[in-house]
């Protein structure tokens, strides 16, 4: 077990080198360089001397291999440098403030997703080709085509506008200040509503047909067969035994999600304007902000690293096959 | 191959994709024959008209016909469907057989590469190279290309590992043939079923990434029509013209679900047949 965790990380490490090189260079081969872009609105003469001075600033006048060294010994201390934008603040800062939030909105959707699917799919397996089983087929198959960002918009319309029941944008109402502690904790649970039912009405079609599918399969093994010539209650049967062994592969596809926790929610945190990772990888984007979308790729890649890791290890802490099977060979 | 149209034709939501997608490639086919007006006409005595006879499903802000617009969306957005899942499955065939073929380092080195590309959240990745480039239908092509073939690599190397021992594949080691011709001719004809699943099931992918890209902004910009893009323009006159917002979402429902239908049609009805074909699995070509 403890030989396999340790292997595991070491194969982390070039994985995070890589991450850095590709991040960087993903970034510098782009035509244009961003001193260009803040200079461009200039006149002629003052344009060149900025340039100057901002390409020495940025050391953007020394080579490839120069830059990359520079930024990737200031990047271990985690020294991601300063946003682009006017405010300058350290990039590390607004990530770490975002974090928290892109985080949650995620959590939250997978339980959510998880505590329906487990239900829908079983339901549909022990009742397969009922009317519940095709109707929840449909649903989420519908589910998984919808784009979220029209769905948002059709919620938004509907609860924002038109109903007024539900905030449409940020985490907060504009009189976050004057509401006591109870009203300051709805309101915020509200602005959360509609972007998790967005997120979760699109991730539930894949999490529920996997148990469905799971489900399917164990119902047919023979030990179920044996629990019910026991003469067991088919509750019993279905809820205790079936169950069980069906849950294992939800394990995988949750640890398989576990990325998804930081990288999944951009389009949902952009429409709500919900100040995640997502939102701002797609401003940075918009603002070229060089220094931001490096940090948040690195950091967003190095989180989801981190989590293929755990994932890893807890699937092989669940399955013992995993580890002997590696030893064997 | 005749228990496949078999099995296939008798899983009745499949087909039912199956002609919708036949339907929308048409649509996209003859759009500058059936298109009412010309997508890119602006009419300034006709902005925002609801969706009326001359105008079937509305126009938007600058008196375009929004119906003339989404039949040249659906161009572009099946374009681009096709394009980056044929340059994924492209880099993903080279790329999974010639792991799965030579095994040892060269295994080795590219399934590094594999797991680093899987490692990166698509989109923060397509972000971070669209903010650099000129967004056109082509880069976008290229980027959601570029950043899909993880899949498809890993399924041609899975098949490879293990057709790679069958008897035919000894057979022509043994008579010479070149890795090359062996990998092309014998093993990769045999192989090819995930792969396809793979890719009808790509293609519905694309048009969300695009779409959403699109919509952000980032995507294909206008004034190219595209579904993602008109509702993007559209969300600013939410409340004076809900066609704008409503159409276009549809359209990619209806696509994406289409697709996905007949992608797992496909895949259920190569599965159990996958498993008895096994035993008769005999090379093409010599």
């Amino acid at each position: 077990m403890l030989a396999y965790a340790l292997r595991r990380l070491l194969l982390a490490v070039p994985l995070l080198i890589g991450i850095t090189f590709v991040s960087f260079l993903v970034i510098h081969l782009a035509p244009g360089d961003p001193v260009e872009i803040q200079t461009g609105d200039m006149s002629q003469q003052h344009s060149a001397q900025a340039y100057k001075a901002l390409q020495e600033l940025y050391g953007l006048d020394q080579p490839l291999h120069v830059r990359y060294w520079n930024w990737l010994s200031r990047i271990v201390r985690l020294d991601f440098g300063r946003s682009f934008a006017p405010h300058g603040r350290p990039v590390i800062t607004m990530i770490a403030e975002r974090l928290p939030i892109t985080l949650l909105l995620n959590v939250v959707e997978l339980l959510i997703i998880v505590a329906l699917a487990v239900p829908i799919g079983v339901l549909s397996a022990t009742r397969q080709y009922s009317t519940f089983d095709k109707i929840t087929t449909i649903f989420v198959f519908v589910g998984f085509a919808t784009p979220d960002f029209w769905l948002a918009l059709l919620l938004m319309i509907l609860f924002g506008v038109q109903l007024g029941w539900l905030p449409i944008s940020g985490l907060r109402s504009l009189n976050w200040e004057y509401l006591t502690f109870w009203q300051q904790q709805w309101d915020f649970l509200s602005h959360l509503v509609l972007p998790i039912l967005v997120a979760t009405f699109g991730g539930l079609a894949g999490f529920s047909r996997y148990m469905r599918q799971s489900m399917l399969e164990v119902v047919r093994q023979d030990y179920i067969q044996s629990a019910r010539a026991k003469g067991l209650a088919e509750r019993v049967v279905i809820g205790k035994h079936a169950l069980r062994n069906a849950m294992l592969p939800i394990v995988t596809i949750l640890g398989l999600s576990l990325p998804g926790l930081i990288g999944g929610s951009v389009i949902v945190e952009w429409i709500f304007a919900i100040p995640g990772m997502g939102q701002l990888m797609v401003q940075a984007a918009f603002e070229r902000d060089y220094p931001v979308l490096m940090g948040n790729l690195v950091i967003v890649s190095s989180l989801t690293l981190f989590a293929n890791l755990m994932a890893d290890l807890a699937y092989s802490l669940v399955d013992p096959r995993i580890r002997v099977g590696r030893r064997r060979r | 191959m005749r228990d496949f149209w078999r099995a296939l034709s008798r899983n009745r939501l499949a087909v039912i994709g199956g002609v919708v997608v036949a339907v929308l490639g048409l649509l996209a086919v003859l759009a500058p024959a059936i298109a009412p007006s010309d997508p890119n006409r602006p009419d300034v005595r006709k902005i925002l008209d609801s969706p009326s006879s001359r105008h079937l499903l509305g126009t938007d802000q600058l008196g375009r016909d929004v119906l003339s617009r989404m039949l040249f969306g659906a161009r572009v957005s099946l374009a681009v469907g096709f394009v980056s899942v044929g340059i994924a499955a492209t880099i993903g065939i080279l790329l999974g057989s010639a792991a799965g073929y030579h095994g040892g380092m060269v295994d080795a080195a590219i399934m590094r590469v594999v797991d680093l590309m899987l490692v990166f959240p698509r989109f923060f990745l397509l972000l971070a190279v669209l903010a650099f480039l000129k967004p056109s239908i082509w880069t976008i092509m290229a980027v959601i290309g570029l950043t899909g073939w993880m899949g498809v690599a890993r399924l041609v190397r899975a098949e490879f590992l293990a057709l790679k021992e069958r008897e035919f594949v000894l057979w022509s080691q043994s008579v010479g043939a070149s890795a090359f011709r062996i990998i092309w001719r014998h093993i990769l004809p045999n192989a090819m079923a995930p792969v396809l699943v793979a890719m009808t099931l790509g293609i519905p992918a694309a048009i969300l990434t695009e779409s959403g890209l699109s919509f952000l902004g980032l995507g294909v910009q206008p004034p190219h029509a595209t579904w993602g893009n008109i509702l993007n323009e559209g969300k600013d006159a939410i409340e004076l013209a809900w066609w704008l917002s409503v159409y276009p979402g549809i359209a990619i429902l209806v696509t994406v679900l289409s697709y996905n239908l007949l992608g797992e049609g496909i895949r259920d009805a190569l599965d159990p047949r996958l498993r008895q074909r096994a035993g008769r699995v005999v090379s093409r070509g010599r």
